[in-house]
């Protein structure tokens, strides 16, 4: 391999292929997040009004994800009680 | 009936203009009868690249408000008899295209029109959510970059999710990549994404690759869409995306460098 092939080759991997990689990333992320069903934060804000009828939670303490598969769509609910929720009980 | 196409693309400065007047330009030269529509409320400017600018009395909003009839408003373009411009109003209320009212027109214009070309606003705002509510086709023009290719793909969302068909569950819209402002030398040394690297992005059928040219330019500045600039790369690239838009095999051409002559050398060709 000559020198200019050197630099040849060094620069075909330039930052035409950093973009690819980047949009593919983004456009994945975003395309994800499109798919989501839109009643998602509602439903987030109503399961954690009614665990806080019982449990004096955080506001950040329900967390709600959404995965879409092939043949199947995952919903995740995760609720983290606080240590002193036991003793309330 | 009509066959609505809109061009669209959420960023601006890629070429939706120049590919509106185009395209209808080229599907009129083939025989069709072709109205282009601005939809870009409050800054004309298709009048301007279709060199129509001083004939202009009625727009499109008059047309919605019933301040005047369509055949008032509708610019005959004196190189082709098939083809009709619809200018854009340049009020500043945004709000003067309703969806009752833009398929109003559109419903008019399809009984006298083979082709429908809507030239979208930037954005995806209430100007350009009109433009592709009622398309059958879309044409999403999208330059060899970062952020226009991130839009582009925004506002197949939009397309797949906002439009008439969308919500009325009929057949989807035809979606067409056109890639302009390319430039095979640099997509050679590897500074700008190839036309295959946004293809495997976005998914779309490519309906043509525009190169970037100075005929572009020389042409918005005359008010004559590129097109009939036949001997100029991006008018011979137009020709040849209206060919395929009508169903025609034809091959991509100016993918690659083109080598220059001694002649062309010599006298900077």
């Amino acid at each position: 391999m000559g020198l200019l092939d050197y630099f040849r080759s060094s620069r075909s991997k330039g930052s035409a292929s950093v973009a690819k990689e980047r949009l593919q990333i983004l456009v994945a992320h975003d395309r994800s997040e499109r798919h989501r069903p839109s009643y998602l934060p509602m439903l987030q804000r109503e399961i954690l009004e009614v665990i806080r009828k019982y449990v004096d939670v955080d506001m950040n303490a329900v967390s709600v994800n959404y995965e879409q598969e092939a043949t199947r769509e995952i919903l995740e609910l995760n609720i983290i009680l606080p240590d002193t929720a036991r003793n309330r009980a | 009936m009509a066959r609505i196409i809109v061009i669209t693309s959420g960023k601006g400065g890629v070429g939706k203009t120049t590919t509106s007047a185009a395209l209808a330009m080229g599907l009129a030269q083939r025989g069709h009868r072709t109205a282009v529509i601005d939809f870009d409320v409050g800054l004309r400017n298709l009048d301007l690249i279709m060199g129509c600018e001083r004939r202009v009395v009625y727009d499109f909003v008059n047309v919605i408000n019933g301040e005047a009839g369509l055949n008032q408003a509708l610019i005959r373009d004196k190189r082709c008899d098939s083809l009709y411009v619809l200018p854009a109003s340049q009020t500043r209320d945004k709000e003067a295209l309703t969806k009752e009212g833009v398929g109003k027109v559109l419903e008019e214009l399809s009984h006298g029109f083979d082709f429908i070309v809507c030239d979208s606003p930037a954005g995806i705002e209430h100007g350009a959510t009109m433009a592709m509510y009622y398309a059958d086709d879309a044409v999403v023009v999208t330059n060899p970059e970062v952020s226009s290719v991130r839009d582009s793909d925004r506002m197949l969302g939009i397309l797949s999710s906002k439009s008439r068909r969308a919500e009325t569950n009929a057949e989807p819209i035809r979606e067409f990549l056109l890639l302009s402002r390319y430039d095979p030398l640099r997509v050679q040394n590897g500074e700008m994404l190839s036309v295959e690297d946004v293809q495997e992005i976005l998914s779309l059928d490519l309906l043509g690759v525009i190169p970037e040219s100075r005929a572009v330019l020389n042409a918005s500045n005359a008010g004559v869409p590129v097109i009939l600039d036949s001997e100029s790369d991006a008018g011979k690239a137009y020709g040849d995306a209206v060919a395929r838009y009508l169903g025609e095999q034809v091959p991509h051409r100016f993918l690659t460098v083109q080598k220059k002559g001694f002649f062309s050398r010599l006298f900077g060709g």
